[in-house]
């Protein structure tokens, strides 16, 4: 492990040092291919970013794979129905290792408008790991940018060793979710108890 | 375009039926409609879409509305003699009106370019005798909307080529559009709760009492 201080001495020096774990980061940060996976307005935002005037491809992550075979992250794009929900964790479990998901928008995050009706999910995070959400209705390409780099700089600071390293390298994390099923209401279970809890009291 | 009243007499004349009104439309764009007697749904569309001057091969848009028992107050003025004096006095009457579904059906013609007219067919009651002739058969575009009433209404179109949910999944119970769906309450802490919402929000957090 090389210190930080004596790493940027030599690269004004001219001599470049770098560490595996970076070197590994590097390049997994920079080319993060979402699932082409849109559910609403806000996947209209995201085709917006993906093409010429606001051009993800800077980032790396203009290579929308429409296999979540090939995909490393998930942008769920818009409202989840209760219908849907089931469909997209199974698709997040279809995805290999390492794999992210961004909740674009209010409706992904929350429910957004729909919270209170029957139909609609009140938040993708009762059954996926959300890594970054995005708040707006509809967040602006901007901003979705913006959740990229956040994602990348999450990436970046990800360690490959010790009990805090991310779960495609911790074999005793599960990488896969339990798909709800269709109840006479709602989904059942309506959440997955094992990473969400419903929010505490307020007051 | 023909108006509804000629419309409505020719139908009487090409076809015997026992209901066939004119409904009001008291909105601003006042599009009055036809109310057909539910058995005889088909009869009636084929000929509105086969008469050669009506030609309404379009049927654009269907949809359902549910109307439960209510109490309808309607005020009446009335002149009543009081101690020898003639005096108006407004009296309110209170009529009950059965609940029943309605299904709405909008119909314009591709080939003549007029339109809409609207076709309305109402169920006996909201209960168990909810069918309805699917007018399917007769415009093809109906059968997804025909299908969406079914899910969210729970009308049921006898004739309909494949009468299943197509919002919600198989296995769901209820008609969620009717005015007495009762979601399950699963309310969440919301920061901004007002009307229905608030009185949720007002049972799950109770406002402490200040002592």
């Amino acid at each position: 492990m090389i210190e930080e201080g004596l790493k940027s001495e030599l690269q004004k020096q001219g001599v470049y040092v770098t560490t595996l774990e970076d070197l590994y980061n590097w390049g997994r940060a920079n080319s993060v291919w979402p699932l082409t996976f849109g559910l609403a307005c806000c996947a209209i935002e995201m085709m917006a970013a993906s093409m010429a005037r606001f051009d993800l491809a800077r980032f790396g992550a203009e290579v929308f794979r429409p296999s979540p075979r090939q995909a490393d992250l998930m942008i769920v794009a818009g409202t989840v129905t209760k219908k849907m929900a089931p469909l997209v964790v199974r698709l997040y479990n279809q995805m290999p290792e390492p794999k992210y998901v961004i909740a674009m928008g209010a409706c992904a995050i929350s429910g957004g408008p729909f919270k209170q009706g029957y139909n609609v999910l009140k938040g993708i995070d009762r059954y996926l790991p959300v890594d970054v959400a995005i708040p707006g209705c509809p967040p602006r390409p901007e901003a979705l940018i913006h959740a990229i780099m956040t994602l990348q700089e999450k990436i970046l600071n990800q360690k490959l060793t010790g009990p805090d390293r991310p779960r495609h390298l911790n074999a005793d994390v599960p990488g896969e979710f339990p798909v709800p099923a269709y109840g006479e209401h709602d989904l059942e279970p309506p959440n997955n108890p094992g990473i969400w809890q419903p929010p505490a009291s307020p007051r | 375009m023909e108006t509804l009243e000629q419309i409505k007499a020719r139908i009487e004349k090409l076809l015997p039926l026992t209901r066939l009104d004119i409904l009001p439309n008291e909105c601003p764009a006042g599009e009055r409609s036809l109310l057909v007697e539910a058995g005889r749904g088909v009869e009636v569309g084929t000929l509105l879409r086969d008469d050669a001057q009506l030609r309404l091969d379009y049927c654009s848009n269907v949809t359902g509305v549910d109307w439960p028992e209510s109490v309808i107050k309607t005020k009446v003025k009335k002149k009543v003699l009081v101690e020898g004096v003639e005096k108006e006095v407004e009296e309110i009457i209170e009529t009950l009106r059965s609940g029943h579904l309605e299904v709405v059906y909008h119909l314009y013609s591709m080939e003549l370019k007029h339109g809409p007219v609207v076709l309305r067919l109402r169920t006996e009651n909201r209960a168990d005798l909810t069918h309805l002739p699917s007018l399917t058969p007769v415009w093809r575009s109906a059968e997804f909307q025909e299908r969406e009433v079914y899910d969210l209404y729970g009308v049921i179109f006898d004739g309909h080529p494949d009468l299943r949910r197509i919002l919600m999944w198989d296995g769901f119970v209820g008609y969620p559009m009717r005015k007495d769906y009762m979601a399950p309450d699963d309310f969440e802490y919301e920061p901004t709760p007002h009307d229905e919402v608030l009185e949720l929000a007002k049972k799950h957090y109770p406002p402490e009492v200040k002592a």
